[in-house]
């Protein structure tokens, strides 16, 4: 389980998160919303390792996450996505995939110098889960091609693909759904659904309400780098402060 | 390659000193070969993680150093030098990887740039260590029992085994989950980072195998050339590594070899009409030329014309 | 304490030129992000330049300067506009690239030009120091200085005064809107880039003068530009001054009270010092070679 307790992230004068609080249960899928410049992807930021909080401490499973560097927080079993695509643009789908599937391998330095035998066992092994993810988010038929070279719909598919190489427990998705036409956000939600379902917990941050509304478990609503609001779906979509919240705002 | 050819190049390459018994072509050979295994160095870092170091003569001029003092002032067998001319060397290249970890780019050359400067300072005006200017003579030849490998036919396959080894390392390497993790850095550090590739531990391991390998070409130099000298620490050798590696394909295992190989050739071949300085200058142009009409390289520039025939 | 003065004297004199070699660089790597590692091969083209006025065209040592200034300020606008104009939406490591194959190539053309002997320049001055109080200085050295100091305030009025300069800045604050206000881009890059070059020909000519012209002199003058830009922020003009001075300072106290065999080091320890000790996200990641 996520817990995030009074984060404070200061840049100069300005607070990007002015004491954010919350809970991701295990096994949901949590949304934050919220109008531009709420904090969100900072929170994410924060979160993964990517920018150092001014205050606060975010702990997974009661141990401290605060202070580490991504790597090691993907070795925790937590992964995100980012807001703007991210692939390995010269790479191959198939090798994108298996890039992301570092910590599944285990080959050391002098191993892979002697050139032991069980590694190649291992590439063998390695070269099938990537197989297997590719076709999970059904770029089978692109496997070979070279990822930047990928309309953006299948780029985002790819990085979701490379994400769950590194078999995450908590999964943070920085809008899944930008950008996307609507029978690809009905793909990536099938897939979240699908990774919810498979025991790993989802946290995403999302503009797209419909989406949101139909995916999630519970939403949190941060506003102005603070948490307005926290609930189910129905709940958060009638209550006040939210609404508020985006009429008021000139983003949104 | 197709496999047979393979087989024809290993054969060639075995028996080299027999049909090419001249002491000239035998030099011209053992030389590609040193900066074979200088370009492989090189395109560890910079084909595969993407990071340029030109300061990549001062691990060469380390190992070099090192190896002729641990034989001339310990009397070390030249065997236990070569390892220990690596490991100084590689010592410094975590030092350059510890000291540029969060930087990049023009900084990250900057860095290795002042790094060689400085040593090169030291080695002219330590005196008591490096004998300053005047160099070192009189670097034993290494010896294989009752054997000295002073001749060039029996270097020559002392350098053999060392590019095969070096290539046989940076091939494992590259095509290992390090090999990934190295790419990951060059292609998109903050996605390599998420998915729990430790970007600094890799950057500064490819910086110390890099440097390391290129501290044992300096102890394959300074053990053929018999002499070591401030000289090592030229500019000119950098310059050439980088050639050989942009120009081969940097990136591929295949490229600085073939990079090694003409740039070693070609100059000697053109040396009755030109002077090094004429080569440089053209290695100016062609590094120009190279990065408008031919950015990859040599080899996957050849790779992609096969593909399409 | 006479000594520290004229260290100090000696060390204002070299850092008057490091500080035109560092104002051009820190315009042309802080602002238009091309790592010119060409940079001591147009110094060394100013020196040239002026020899060759001197010795070959007979003209006085004056214009022979302002020869090398022009010198420098045409092949910089011939370099930008042939090789990085078309580069100039590639990545900074490509052009960082073509910059050093410009370097090599420089180097030794001069070398087969003039040869590998090193020149020297021809002055009209006295060579019998002024005394001034505590402190001798050459006339040359000081008409050196004086004129460094011409030329910086002249780079300051350019940039702060003329409509060039004010199309300067605000190409490289917000080039899209300098454009649609009719800013001409791609000619202002050409001339930030002459303008660089002319600099540190400048700077060539007037440290040629003073000690020895030979091809590899740009080495050395490219890292301790490099080391200039560092000290004073990328871009930043008066940082670029200031940090000239101070290393021309820091090299002479160095090479007087320590150890003359390692001046050069200065700059070098600079850069790794600085660069090294700079706090963790100053630095873009996503600069990269490759």
């Amino acid at each position: 389980m996520l817990a995030v307790r009074d984060l404070v992230v200061r840049f100069g004068g300005v607070a990007a998160l002015d004491g954010v609080s919350f809970e991701v249960r295990p096994g949901t899928i949590t949304s934050v919303i919220g109008p531009n410049g709420a904090g969100k992807t900072t929170a994410f930021n924060a979160i993964t390792g990517y920018l150092p909080p001014t205050r606060g401490e975010v702990t997974y499973d009661g141990a401290p996450l605060t202070g580490l560097r991504p790597s090691a927080i993907a070795r925790r079993g937590i992964v995100r996505t980012f807001q703007r695509t991210s692939v390995f643009p010269a790479l191959s789908v198939a090798d994108n995939v298996r890039t992301g599937l570092h910590l599944r391998g285990t080959a050391g330095f002098l191993e892979v110098l002697l050139g032991r035998r069980r590694l190649r066992d291992e590439e063998v092994r390695l070269a099938r889960e990537a197989d297997e993810l590719v076709e999970l988010v059904g770029l089978g038929h692109r496997r070979r091609e070279i990822a930047s070279e990928l309309p953006y719909g299948e780029q985002r598919l790819v990085e979701l693909a490379v994400a769950l190489g590194a078999r995450p427990r908590l999964l943070l998705l920085d809008e899944p759904g930008a950008g996307m036409t609507a029978s690809e956000k009905g793909v990536v939600s099938g897939l979240i659904r699908r990774i919810r379902d498979a025991g790993a917990t989802v946290l995403l941050v999302e503009h797209d309400m419909r989406m949101v509304m139909g995916i999630s478990d519970t939403v949190i609503v941060l506003n102005g780098g603070r948490v307005i609001a926290g609930g189910a779906p129905a709940a958060i979509q009638a209550h006040p402060d939210v609404i508020r919240a985006y009429l008021g705002s000139t983003g949104g | 390659m197709t496999r047979a050819g393979r087989h024809v190049a290993a054969l060639l390459a075995l028996t080299l000193p027999f049909w090419l018994a001249s002491p000239y072509f035998l030099h011209v050979v053992i030389m590609a070969g040193i900066f074979a295994v200088l370009a492989l160095s090189l395109n560890l870092l910079l084909g595969y993680t993407g990071q340029l170091s030109l300061g990549h003569a001062a691990f060469f001029g380390i190992g070099a150093y090192t190896s002729a003092l641990l034989t001339l002032r310990l009397e070390w067998s030249f065997w236990a030098a070569l390892p220990g001319a690596a490991a100084a060397a590689g010592l410094a290249g975590w030092f350059i990887g510890r000291l540029a970890l969060k930087l990049r780019g023009a900084y990250f050359v900057l860095v290795t740039i002042s790094f060689a400067g400085v040593i090169s300072l030291v080695s002219i005006n330590w005196m008591d260590l490096t004998n300053g200017p005047l160099g070192l003579p009189g670097v034993p030849a290494p010896e294989l029992g009752p054997w000295s490998l002073r001749t060039k036919g029996a270097y020559y396959y002392l350098v053999l085994a060392a590019v095969g080894l070096s290539y046989l390392a940076c091939r494992r390497l590259v095509r290992s989950r390090i090999g990934r993790a190295f790419v990951a850095l060059r292609e998109n550090e903050s996605l390599a980072e998420s998915v729990g590739v430790d970007v600094t531990h890799y950057l500064v391991l490819a910086a110390v195998v890099s440097a390391a390998l290129a501290g044992m070409a300096g102890s394959l130099y300074a053990h053929y050339t018999r002499f070591v000298s401030p000289e090592v620490f030229l500019f000119t050798y950098t310059v050439t590594m980088v050639i050989m590696v942009v120009a081969g394909g940097k990136g591929t295992l295949a490229g600085p070899l073939v990079g090694a190989v003409l740039f070693t050739v070609l100059p000697e071949a053109l040396r009755a009409a030109t002077s090094w300085q004429w080569q440089m200058l053209a290695y100016g142009v062609l590094l120009v030329l190279l990065v408008f009409f031919l950015p990859r390289g040599i080899v996957p520039a050849l790779s992609a014309l096969r593909r399409r025939s | 304490m006479a000594e520290l003065l004229q260290h100090l004297v000696n060390g204002l004199v070299l850092g008057g030129t490091y500080a035109l070699l560092g104002i051009g660089l820190t315009l042309i790597f802080g602002l238009m992000n091309v790592v010119n590692f060409a940079h001591g091969e147009f110094y060394t083209l100013g020196a040239y330049a002026a020899f060759a006025a001197l010795g070959l065209a007979g003209l006085n040592f004056f214009l022979a300067l302002l020869g090398a200034i022009a010198a420098g300020a045409l092949l910089g606008a011939l370099c930008e506009v042939s090789l990085l104009r078309p580069l100039r939406r590639e990545s900074i490591d490509t052009t960082m690239l073509v910059m050093i194959g410009v370097w090599i190539a420089m180097q030794n053309g001069e070398l087969l030009v003039w040869g590998g002997v090193a020149q020297s320049i021809p002055h009209p001055f006295p060579t019998a120091p002024l005394v001034l109080g505590p402190v001798s200085v050459a006339p040359l050295r000081l008409f050196v200085l004086l004129v460094a100091a011409a030329l910086i305030a002249a780079s300051y009025l350019l940039i702060q005064r003329t409509k060039l300069g004010r199309a300067m800045r605000a190409t490289f604050q917000d080039a899209e809107t300098a454009a649609l206000m009719g800013v001409r881009i791609e000619r202002i890059h050409t001339a930030t880039f002459a303008f660089g070059a002319a600099l540190a020909a400048a700077a060539g000519a007037l440290l040629g003068s003073i000690f020895l012209v030979y091809p590899s002199m740009g080495d050395l003058a490219s890292l301790k530009a490099f080391s200039v830009v560092i000290l004073g922020g990328l871009g930043n003009v008066p940082g670029a001054t200031l940090g000239g001075l101070l290393l021309g300072v820091v090299e002479e106290l160095g090479a007087g009270y320590v150890s003359s065999g390692y001046r050069d080091a200065v700059g070098f320890v600079i850069i790794i010092v600085v660069l090294v000790l700079r706090p963790a996200g100053l630095f873009a990641r996503s600069e990269r070679i490759g």
